[in-house]
């Protein structure tokens, strides 16, 4: 590609996970910067802008993935969001994303369950890169 | 049909009586009831008037909109999550944003709805809430029966039964569409990842059997006179590949018998739980020390170790159910999160006192005490 390589923010606190999703996204040719945590991610984003990020719901608290999400947007408003998640498919009884309102409150820009597939995250990402 | 009692606050007439409409004749069935649930709603155009109706008749679910003309809903909430905890609180309200939901979630609202809403939304926000609503009434029915269920247990559970899935799944995928190119060689990392979340599935369920054995009460407890000294020193040889593997010296400071009256199982329990924890959070050229006391009164076993510590504010969730204190020190020690609560259960079971010592960066002393008040009140406790 002629454009210069893209910087993909992927946060997530299951270890293997954060290896496996960062694996598939480098092959899909982007830069890859990992965070086990709120915390850290933050700390990322105080140096680094991404061109996307991809963010767990449940880390140190039930809805990390949301906090970050909100303080992603207001540092970097035009940085799209993909929040991923098992939890809809759990008892629903926790603060979820299951409903069309709460996805329509919480602003991300995608969610995707946990366990997608390579070829469909890359299709996803590419629309939210809009390239 | 069950009627569930529904207070609305919103300042707007026309919201109140659109919500009436739409909650009028709409029911809600769940396949753990019996009865489908109807809903009887009754309004309110203040925070202050909402209050009031609280006072009288506590109802299951307010629907609150936070932006009103005397106090505000937030205000609202606090008063019920002060004096009636039991309500659950749904905010509405068109000045949504995530700072407002993230302090209402916080201080204990429920659920959100933006304004405006569909009926579709609102019913659909309004089965989830009712649904909580009975789940959390028959969860404490359960209790009050005595009945073991507890539902938050088996999610948190699941989901630490699912990752472990969820990640050997993930690596079996990636090799079956050989990602990492034709070489088996390219796939070890994936393997040994692999292996290891196995290994600490099993770790898992093998603490959630010991669980289950000091929970159900069932299991043949034998109460006899053992000595203590060689229940340890047999949870020290089991421990010692794992300690020199981390470099770490483990010793026992005791070496006459101590004899205690208590069943053998139950102990190496907490010796194996104690000893495994101090060596798995500890730090290369470490120590764990264990020692084991008598007096007239008491028996006295200690574990302590120079390892990683544990912060004061994190001391009191240790002991809870899958808590593990999480810090860059701690990221890589694999563990169910089960261990010490399964060391709680027993000490509770004999009458027995933990205390916890530990200083961040330098080790943590855990203490057990046993009262012995004679052989008569230790069997009924038992």
């Amino acid at each position: 590609m002629a454009s210069s390589r893209k910087t993909i923010l992927i946060v997530d606190d299951d270890t293997d996970y954060l290896f496996q999703l960062k694996f598939h996204v480098e092959k899909m040719g982007f830069d890859v910067v990992t965070a086990e945590s709120q915390r850290e991610a933050e700390n990322i984003l105080k140096n680094i802008k991404p061109d996307l990020a991809i963010l767990d719901l449940m880390m140190e608290n039930e809805d990390s993935g949301f906090i970050l999400s909100y303080k992603l947007k207001r540092m970097y408003p035009d940085v799209p969001v993909i929040i991923a998640t098992a939890v809809s498919a759990e008892t629903g009884m926790s603060f979820g994303i299951s409903s069309e309102q709460e996805r329509q409150w919480i602003k991300a820009d995608l969610y995707l369950e946990k366990g997608i597939r390579p070829d469909q995250l890359h299709r996803e990402i590419l629309k939210l890169l809009k390239v | 049909m069950e009627v569930v009692d529904i207070l609305v606050v919103d300042d707007e007439p026309g919201i109140r009586s659109g919500i009436t409409r739409i909650l009028r004749n709409f029911t809600v069935s769940y396949p753990f009831l019996e009865d489908d649930i109807g809903f009887n709603v009754i309004e309110a155009a203040t925070g202050e008037e909402a209050i009031d109706i609280i006072k009288r008749s506590s109802p299951a679910i307010v629907l609150l909109d936070n932006k009103l003309p005397g106090i505000q809903g937030v205000e609202v909430l606090q008063f019920i999550n002060q004096n009636h905890p039991d309500i659950l609180v749904m905010m509405i309200t068109s000045y949504a944003s995530l700072e407002l939901a993230v302090r209402a979630t916080n201080i204990g609202a429920y659920d959100f709805v933006p304004k405006p809403f569909t009926p579709q939304e609102l019913k659909s926000s309004i089965e989830n809430i009712t649904k909580h609503y009975f789940l959390r009434r028959m969860t404490r029915k359960l209790h009050r029966e005595g009945k073991q269920v507890r539902f938050q247990f088996l999610t948190v559970l699941s989901h630490e039964l699912k990752a472990p899935l969820n990640a050997v799944e993930g690596y079996l995928k990636m090799m079956q569409e050989k990602q990492a190119g034709e070489s088996i060689d390219s796939y070890m990392d994936f393997i040994d990842r692999s292996l290891a979340r196995i290994q600490s599935m099993r770790n898992l369920i093998m603490d959630l059997l010991d669980l289950t054995h000091i929970e159900s009460g069932k299991r043949q407890r034998t109460l006899r006179e053992i000595d203590l000294t060689l229940v340890a020193r047999s949870a020290i040889e089991t421990m010692t590949p794992l300690a020199i593997q981390r470099d770490v010296n483990l010793c026992l400071q005791t070496t006459e018998p101590v004899i205690m009256l208590a069943d053998s199982d139950d102990m190496e329990i907490l010796f194996n739980n104690l000893i495994s924890n101090a060596v798995k959070y500890n730090k290369p050229s470490g120590w764990v020390k264990c020692s084991i006391c008598k007096t007239a009164s008491e028996v006295t076993l200690v574990v302590s170790d120079s390892g990683i510590g544990i912060e004061p504010e994190d001391i009191p969730k240790l002991f809870q159910e899958f808590t593990r204190i999480k810090n860059p020190q701690s990221k890589n020690v694999t563990g169910s999160g089960l261990g010490l609560s399964i060391v709680k259960r027993v000490v509770d079971l004999y009458g027995a006192r933990i205390d916890v010592q530990s200083e961040p960066g330098a080790g943590s002393t855990f203490t057990i005490t046993f009262p012995l008040p004679g052989s008569d009140t230790l069997n009924d406790g038992i």
